[in-house]
């Protein structure tokens, strides 16, 4: 197998340093120390996430020292109210990413999704959590109406949900009616991003997630151990659990000497875990990543192609309409504008920038949290700094084009080393 | 399985003609008998033959356009025939879909492969027959007891190249991802398994690898088809050669070296010396056998092209 693997290094562009084959680079991977094998694998963009960090990291430390009120508890606490609504639409987009698909349509279904809450609320009085289920409903609702006209009659989903976009449009300023603008006033929706959670359910949330992440890792490892199978090397097990540890310990521990933890931002992080789970042990979320990896095959396999496309988009369209009613319920209101602007853009970029690919079956759920609070951070720091909407705009499109950059040069190794 | 050990040597039971029944106590597992296709007016089987028995290896050759490709989707189900009649395990059945032949016992592995790239080797062995702890919509995956199957099955292939399960497909060798395809055919466990140009586009150590895969295949008692535009690779693995020439028999061989002027023959349409040839001519338009001289000079898709 040697021979035909040949020319696969020489045209990665780094002769003499890349192993000459796969059998090969594992052997060497399996030898080496852990610490400089994670860091191959950084260099080689098998480690989307933590590049991610690292630009994040990058980010912070710039606004930190250029601004004194950036790294502070309540600027923080600001950025992750700022992100639960973008965070939750991105969720869908990833899955929509995932199966090589996109939706266009997410920022006007957030936006009459919370129109449709705002105003059965506001006009007709219905009870909050009605509303808001009817809000989601409208959400499924469109993505169902998507997925299927995209499936049966094989359009592709870029022209279909871009007439979504316009038609959604339309409707919000329908629901909205004469006035435009809906003010909300039922403290069920408002308490969604107004709430913070008390010093000691922070801690408490905190210390039962770490525990419930070191038993999962042990169970995992006790399993796979009786079963005889390759364990991961336990360094990095123990470096990942308490990388979620510190990160865990050391947000609560930021945003309790502030308001505390706000309710928002555990919503988005209970979603991004839930659907991670979906994708990652469930059938639906294996076949999820087949079908955005070969549809051919997937539908060979056996796979209900149409109906896994379908239910994507639904799901797709249900999170944009949360991730409306998170918005509504920061803004008080919903108007005209409400899900428009450049939300959509920023609700696709931000998995994009970390490590989601648009051509299908690759990428994370985490990519969307990572995501959101990349551009979040942004956005944040230039307001602090008093830029301008144009700088911030220019800026934001050039870390989104550097991190696609930087993920298509380091995975061109992985896609020549293919015979 | 239930093996074809106790099988005499299938090979030995064939007979030139090809038509007459095998010897002593064998029957074969599949049997054709007079399949016939057409596509409106155009006749792309006419009346073909074959039989596969358990533990044997039979190769479909034969130029483009012989009707290999339309023969196995006839078995396969992606194409049902038109005509004949189709005998599995002794049973009369009729295959309209790949399910039918799923359901018999039939698998088949393009030349395409149908792989997810962007799956791990257990991943896509298990593609479309996840094992779950229950049956509910969110059930967990039983990763540990795929994983253990899937090794259990490779070693029992002896597919070693693979540095572990857990490697995305997409980064494998050619040979290896045509290994975890087979392997994949397997976990349904087939009796007959069918294999559409399996070393096309791969290089000498792959082929090798390839072929010694096949031979288990028949070491556990498989029928195996094996369509191949590459004669040294049929004659290495097979026990039997099937000619079709331009959608008929075109006569049957045992896979003996002194038999590769004959089968080369057979392919063609020219070099009338052996009566299976001539019997196969006979159907033949005579320009066919006018227009190539010697076979063997002819600028030709039998010999293997190694595109490493």
């Amino acid at each position: 197998m040697s021979t035909d693997l040949k020319k696969a290094p020489a045209k990665a562009g780094t002769p003499g340093k890349a192993p000459t084959n796969v059998a090969e680079r594992d052997a060497v991977d399996l030898t080496g120390n852990p610490v400089l094998r994670m860091l191959r694998k950084l260099a080689a963009g098998e480690l989307g996430s933590v590049r991610v960090l690292i630009v994040l990291a990058l980010i912070w430390l710039i606004f930190g020292v250029s601004n004194e009120n950036f790294l502070t508890s309540g600027n923080l606490t600001n950025l992750t109210l700022q992100i639960a609504a973008v965070g939750t639409i991105s969720v869908g987009v990833v899955l929509v990413l995932l199966l090589g698909e996109i939706d266009l349509s997410v920022g006007a279904v957030s936006g009459l999704a919370a129109a449709v809450v705002a105003v059965l609320s506001v006009k007709h009085g219905w009870n909050a959590y009605a509303a808001m289920a009817a809000g989601l409903a409208v959400g499924a609702a469109i993505g169902l109406f998507q997925g299927t006209v995209s499936t049966r009659l094989a359009i592709p989903t870029f022209v279909v949900t871009l007439a979504g976009l316009l038609s959604w449009q339309g409707a919000q300023l329908a629901v909205l009616g004469d006035t435009g603008t809906v003010n909300i006033s039922d403290n069920a929706i408002l308490n969604l991003a107004g709430v913070f959670l008390a010093d000691w359910l922070g801690w408490l949330v905190a210390v039962v997630v770490v525990g419930a992440l070191v038993a999962a890792e042990l169970g995992h490892r006790a399993k796979r151990g009786a079963a005889g199978l390759v364990q991961a090397p336990v360094v990095s097990s123990v470096l990942r659990l308490v990388g979620a540890a510190v990160a865990l310990f050391g947000g609560v521990l930021i945003v309790n000497s502030d308001r505390g933890v706000p309710l928002a931002f555990v919503i988005l992080v209970v979603i991004v875990a839930n659907v991670h789970i979906l994708l990652t042990r469930t059938k639906f979320g294996r076949h999820v990543f087949a079908v955005g990896g070969n549809a051919e095959a997937a539908r060979r396999a056996g796979i209900p192609v149409a109906r896994v496309r379908t239910i994507v988009f639904m799901l797709a369209s249900t999170l944009a309409a949360f991730g409306g009613i998170l918005a509504a319920s920061r803004l008080f209101a919903v108007n005209q504008s409400s899900g428009g602007s450049d939300l959509l853009l920023l609700a696709i970029a931000g998995p994009v920038i970390a490590g989601t690919s648009l051509f299908g079956g690759r990428g994370s759920v985490w990519g969307a949290l990572l995501g959101a609070l990349v551009i979040g951070s942004i956005s944040n720091g230039m307001d602090l700094l008093a830029f301008t909407s144009s700088v911030k705009f220019m800026v934001t499109g050039a870390v989104l084009l550097g991190a696609v950059a930087l993920d298509a040069a380091t995975t061109r190794n992985r896609t020549t080393i293919r015979t | 399985m239930q093996g074809g050990r106790h099988l005499v040597s299938p090979s030995a039971a064939v007979t030139p003609s090809g038509a007459s029944a095998p010897g002593a106590g064998a029957a074969p597992l599949l049997k054709l008998r007079g399949i016939s296709k057409t596509f409106g007016a155009v006749r792309a089987l006419d009346n073909v033959d074959l039989d596969v028995f358990p533990g044997e290896v039979v190769a479909l050759v034969g130029d483009n356009g012989a009707g290999k490709s339309t023969l196995i989707k006839t078995i396969s189900g992606a194409g049902p025939a038109t005509g004949g009649t189709i005998t599995f395990d002794g049973r009369d059945v009729t295959v309209r879909s790949p399910t039918d032949s799923k359901a018999l016992g039939i698998a088949a592995v393009y030349q395409d492969l149908a792989l997810c790239d962007n799956l791990d080797v257990v991943e896509n062995l298990f593609l479309g027959r996840e094992e779950r702890g229950h049956n509910f919509p969110f059930s967990r995956l039983r990763e540990v007891e795929m994983e253990q199957q899937a090794i259990g099955l490779l070693s029992e292939l002896q597919v070693k190249t693979l540095a572990s399960v857990r490697t995305e497909v997409g980064m494998l060798s050619g040979g290896q991802r045509q290994s975890v395809a087979i392997a994949r055919s397997l976990l349904g466990n087939p009796r007959i398994v069918i294999l559409d140009e399996p070393t096309a586009a791969l290089g000498v150590a792959q082929t090798a690898q390839v072929l010694a895969l096949v031979s288990r295949l028949k070491e556990r008692g498989l029928g195996v088809i094996l369509i191949s535009h590459n004669l040294s690779d049929v004659f290495e693995v097979a026990d039997r050669i099937v000619v079709l020439r331009l959608g008929r028999n075109g006569g049957e061989y045992p896979a003996t070296s002194d038999q590769r002027q004959a089968v080369v023959a057979a392919i063609t349409g020219v070099g009338m010396d052996s009566p299976q040839a001539a019997a196969a001519a006979e159907v033949a338009p005579p320009s066919a056998v006018a227009a190539v001289q010697d076979p063997l000079a002819k600028p030709d898709p039998l010999t293997k092209k190694d595109l490493s």
